[in-house]
């Protein structure tokens, strides 16, 4: 798997920064060649993957991996500092990076789009960020970094420059920016100037001198701050990103943005608040709760969108409010089952916008009611949808089931039962919107009459499209076959575990 | 034998080429001495500062004359930090005015702009290095009355109304300052800072000396600006050639703002200040409505200049904020937002001053599709606004970081929270500007028109003072260095009553 | 009553301020704002002067039999002060002369535009 084990493994994390940056200037510099350029693109997304493979390996052995680049402030660096959870959003996001490559060349050709070149640099330059986010070793590298991400991904977001897309850039980043510039920043302050230290430490940084009152408050801000993990009622920015290309909309805002956000929280979590004093702080309850109102709210506002993309948003803000939940819980298996359905969410959650933009590209359908009968024109898309719509409702055989499962067992574990029933409610909600789809699509005709279904009629999205979704619906399905070693690398997360705190 | 000189050079050299420039007669020699007469002092300020965070406090002699009698010119880091930033300011506005004068400003009186540059780089270098209050007053009066004439040098005929009304307040504003020093010279019967604060700790809680402090903090008000005495700085701002707003923008207030630290800090005393005058309550609160009136008119304006001047008057608040809030973290915060200002503020009018020469007009529909016709204008505008709104690895996100921890060191939750608000009407104003060059497509003002990207020579000083914002929103070793050892030697007898508290 | 004798100086000296800053905010004549700001500006000088006044003192020349000296000190300051005041006025006229040539008048009332209002 090691094929970087010549390396020093403090090299390994810059290069992981770096290589993203070098891509995105060679694809600047081919921006004449497309073919040259995309292939670029997709090598170095695979390099890139390698790369966090040989992380991965390095941390399953134990290696310490830390970098330091420069201190910003006295006591303060842009640090990096590897641990289990960032390698496990790492892994993700570069897995996914290869994949959205491939299916952009599809989709953007198919498509027509203008200003390519800047699209997959400012691809390439979200993805550096993501890295930089995963490994920080300290809340002001996350920070830093969580900004830039916002910034470099709002040119995808406007990609289109219609009024709308400019529309929808506004609130992107009004809401983004607002968020993390007035809550996140003074909870990150208030951290800095009460605990004298950002460092990620396991079992937190607060102690028992800390007044009660103001790690309550910082606990609020951090959740709100964190404006990506899209709590109610600062979600709006994610219903209106969907104005980006489709490629954008599914590493972006299925992948890397709105899982920047709740690893953020589940960062702050772990290692600023730590697990285990979580349930002491006031406030931990009323996030919970403001989490499982998101959960169900958004689930019902999914319901009421007919634009598939609108559907696919609210039911993300939705489940990245499992993870926050998760996360809250104060319960070590539902903070890994937070962890695993980051994975298992991304890879459920991006084959469903595949498809969205496959039917896009393809049919040029946008709206749900129009989609009648897809199935006979594209049936391979269609099932993709089905198979990944089951793992996000978390029906086995699908990848999905792990990650409820285990949220399910840590709010037993935490003894609340209601977000048991929530959880439980929330899935028949997503069943109640994500099936109707594919069934609708197979079994029901436009016309009424039934013509003999043969391929010569099927008119399939773009060959690179469709292998990236075949790719990601098998993942759906081998994550519930071969969970292990994400749950491995979960089980190394500090005060994170799997197994039941009673089992002896 | 020549360094001990040193630290009087600043204010001489300028002060000796102001008047070669109109004898030279020729536009572009009388260009080519300011700039090489600035750069010198630049060189020579940067030293100074190098000696001063080694060696403390440099004390100069004028002509021989010992202090406290003779008048004393005493340089410490925090006049070393803003005296560099502002002769460095300076130099780059000086190599920017070439072009972007040729255009603002009348052929004839290009020899009397550098003049009156130069004349108003001597009284702000004398004001950052003098010791003497009465001396202070007068290098205030010389680089006012040349501000006064640089904003009347603009093309339209508004500089004229906007330079009187600057006159005006400015002048009520020293004649303040006149009177405060005149009352603390009754009490105390000497001028030189150091006596001064020497004495006034003597007659702690005298009413001439809380009259004289409230004439002179009025005063100094005044000419930095501060909220509600701020009316006469956008219209100037506006009106005045684009090299000059660059350059009062990012020195003029800045340097009042300094003597507003020195009269607190040095002369008066923070305990007389503070404790007996209770003034960090008034400041705060003008701070925080300047914040937040000004901000807000910034993101209503529809002259990009206007918008820019509204941001300053802001950002001063942010620096009144600063050294209201009475620690040593405050006032490195405030010091440090001088400093980190000065650099944002002064590439923005630049940028602004570009866009003038080229399109003919400053409003903000001429802004329109300027990201495609002048992509390094526009990307330097940016990168410069980015800094102003406080994103992280720019100068701006560095002194936003200090004055948010000042005000937590404190407890005082809702202050940081408004600064932070703050930024966000900076999202606005700098928001508006950059959506109309990159999103717009060019409006009745511009179209048709073949624009092209600005000349170099107003380019390089442009991303010189761009760069400078990355440099030190990233290494801050050497800002911050000079700015705690600035606020440490001010906040010397602040630290010393709570020590003993 | 002898507490206003007692510091006539000053009471000349606020009441000129005063005017002087009366006119400064109340004229509509651009000339007479500077006029205004030179009576303001003169209060001051006034104060200054009559602060070097000791009592009993004699004028500061070195002269044999005279111990008690006024102070020259502030009458120098304001030497100083009244050159800084006289190249305002100086600038503040050139000002209003281009003022007139722009404008076509020195009256505040009668500008057009609202916004150029001092």
């Amino acid at each position: 798997m090691n094929i970087w084990s010549t390396l020093d493994p403090a090299q390994l994390i810059n290069l992981t920064i770096v290589v993203p940056l070098i891509g995105a200037a060679f694809i600047a510099l081919f921006s004449q060649q497309p073919n040259l350029r995309e292939g670029v693109s997709i090598i170095t997304a695979v390099v890139l993957f390698t790369l966090v493979l040989a992380v991965t390996d390095n941390t399953f052995s134990k290696l310490s991996m830390e970098t330091t680049w420069v201190a910003l402030f006295p006591g303060l660096e842009i640090a990096y500092s590897v641990e289990p959870l960032g390698v496990l959003f790492a892994l993700v996001a570069s897995f996914l990076w290869i994949i959205t490559t491939i299916y952009s060349i599809g989709y953007m050709r198919g498509h027509n789009e203008e200003n390519q070149t800047r699209f997959f640099f400012c691809f390439a330059l979200s993805i550096s960020t993501v890295m930089a986010i995963c490994f920080s070793a300290n809340l002001l590298t996350l920070f830093i970094f969580y900004e830039l991400l916002t910034l470099s991904t709002y040119p995808l977001v406007t990609h289109a420059g219609t009024k709308e897309a400019k529309h929808g850039g506004r609130v992107y980043l009004g809401v983004l920016l607002s968020t993390s510039i007035v809550l996140f920043l003074l909870a990150i302050l208030g951290t800095w100037v009460s605990a004298g230290t950002l460092n990620f430490t396991p079992g937190g940084v607060f102690t028992q001198a800390h007044s009660d009152s103001l790690v309550a408050l910082l606990l609020v801000l951090f959740c709100y701050g964190i404006g990506k993990a899209a709590l109610m009622p600062f979600h709006r920015w994610l219903p209106a990103a969907m104005v980006a290309p489709t490629p954008a909309s599914s590493l972006l805002h299925a992948v890397a943005v709105v899982k920047a956000g709740v690893f953020s929280i589940l960062k702050v979590v772990i290692y600023i608040f730590g697990i285990d004093n979580l349930s002491d702080i006031a406030t931990t309850d009323v996030m919970l709760y403001i989490g499982t109102a998101t959960v169900l709210l958004s689930s019902c506002v999914a319901m009421t969108k007919d634009s598939l993309k609108a559907r696919l948003a609210y039911s993300t803000v939705s489940q990245l409010s499992y993870i926050v939940v998760g996360a809250l819980l104060a319960s070590s298996v539902a903070a890994a089952g937070a962890s695993l359905h980051i994975a298992t969410h991304a890879v459920g959650k991006i084959t469903l916008f595949f498809c969205a933009g496959a039917i896009m590209v393809a049919a040029h359908k946008k709206n749900i009611s129009e989609m009648v009968g897809l199935g006979r024109k594209m049936p391979i898309t269609m099932i993709a949808f089905a198979i990944a719509a089951l793992s996000i409702i978390g029906l086995p055989p699908m990848a999905g089931t792990w990650s409820k499962w285990y949220l399910m067992v840590g709010a037993v574990e935490a003894d609340k039962m209601i977000i048991v029933v929530v959880l439980t409610i929330s899935s028949l909600l997503n069943v109640a919107y994500l099936l109707p789809i594919p069934i609708k699509a197979f079994f029901n005709t436009p016309s009424g009459d039934q013509p003999a279904w043969s391929w010569s009629e099927t008119k399939e999205a773009p060959l690179p499209s469709l292998i990236a979704i075949v790719v990601t619906t098998t993942a759906c399905l081998w994550l519930f076959f071969y969970p292990q070693p994400l749950i491995d690398l979960i089980n190394l997360i500090p005060d994170v575990s799997t197994e039941l705190k009673g089992r002896p | 034998m020549f360094a001990q000189h040193l630290p009087v050079l600043p204010i001489i050299l300028p002060l000796m080429a102001a008047p070669l420039c109109i004898l030279l007669g020729r536009s572009h020699l009388a260009w080519l001495l300011a700039t090489l007469v600035s750069a010198l002092s630049f060189v020579i300020s940067v030293d100074v500062l190098l000696t001063t965070l080694e060696q403390g406090v440099l004390s100069y002699a004028i002509g021989g004359w010992q202090p406290p009698w003779g008048i004393e010119i005493r340089i410490d880091t925090a006049s070393a930090m803003i005296l560099s930033a502002v002769t460095g300011i300076s130099t780059l506005v000086l190599v920017y005015a070439k072009e972007s004068i040729a255009k603002e400003v009348d052929p004839s009186q290009h020899t009397l702009f550098y003049t009156a540059h130069l004349l108003c780089l001597t009284g702000l270098s004398g004001i950052l290095s003098t010791g003497d209050a009465f001396n202070l007053f007068v290098f205030l009066e010389i680089s006012s009355l040349a501000t006064y004439t640089l904003v009347s040098l603009g093309s339209d005929k508004r500089c004229l109304t906007a330079a009187f009304r600057y006159l005006v307040m400015g002048t009520i504003g020293a004649t303040f300052i006149l009177i405060g020093v005149g009352m603390l010279y009754m009490k105390t019967g000497t001028l030189n800072m150091i006596d001064l604060a020497d004495r006034i700790a003597e007659f702690n809680g005298n009413r001439t000396l809380k009259t004289g402090l409230a004439f002179i903090l009025v005063g100094v008000s005044i000419k930095l600006a501060l909220f509600p005495l701020h009316m006469w700085l956008p219209p100037a701002y506006t009106h005045a050639p684009s090299a000059v707003s660059a350059f009062l923008a990012s020195t003029a207030t800045k340097v009042a703002v300094y003597v507003m630290v020195r009269f607190i800090f040095t002369i008066y005393g923070a305990e007389f200040v503070f404790h007996t005058m209770s003034m960090d309550i008034l400041l705060l609160a003008l701070a925080i409505v300047a914040i937040f009136k000004c901000s807000f008119m910034a993101t209503v304006q529809s002259n990009v200049k206007t918008v820019l001047a509204y941001s300053s008057v802001a950002q001063i608040g942010y620096m009144i904020l600063g050294i209201s809030l009475v620690s040593s973290v405050g006032l490195m915060a405030g010091l440090l937002h001088i400093f980190n200002h000065a650099l944002m503020k002064g590439a923005l009018f630049m940028a602004v001053g570009a866009v003038l020469l080229r399109t003919g007009s400053v409003d903000i529909k001429a802004f329109q599709g300027l990201g495609k016709q002048m992509p390094l204008t526009m990307a330097a505008f940016t990168i410069a606004g980015l800094s102003i709104i406080g994103v992280p690895l720019t100068a701006g996100f560095v002194s936003k970081w200090y004055l948010v921890t000042a005000a937590l060191e404190q407890q005082q939750w809702v202050i940081a929270m408004l600064v932070l608000l703050g930024s966000l009407l900076a999202i606005i104003y700098i928001g508006r500007i950059l959506e109309a060059a990159y999103f717009k497509e060019p409006s009745e003002l511009t179209a048709g028109k073949d624009i092209k990207e600005a000349p170099m020579l107003m380019l390089v000083p442009m991303w010189v003072l761009v760069i400078a914002n990355i440099y030190f929103g990233i290494d801050t070793s050497l800002t911050l260095s000079a700015a705690d050892t600035a606020a440490q030697l001010l906040t010397q007898s602040m630290t010393e009553i709570e020590a003993a508290q | 009553m002898s507490f206003i004798v007692d510091h006539y100086n000053y009471w000349i000296v606020v009441l000129l301020m005063m005017m002087g800053f009366y006119v400064v905010i109340a004229a509509n004549n651009l000339v007479k704002k500077i006029v205004g700001l030179n009576i303001f500006q003169t209060s001051v000088f006034m104060m200054y002067i009559s602060i070097g006044k000791v009592n009993g003192g004699s004028a500061p020349i070195a002269a044999e039999g005279i111990t008690t000296y006024s102070n020259p000190l502030p009458h120098v300051l304001i030497l100083t002060a009244i050159v800084v005041g006289v190249a305002t006025t100086a600038v503040g006229l050139a000002l209003v002369v281009r003022i007139k040539r722009a404008y076509g008048t020195v009256e505040e009332n009668e500008f057009e535009d609202k916004e150029d209002l001092i």
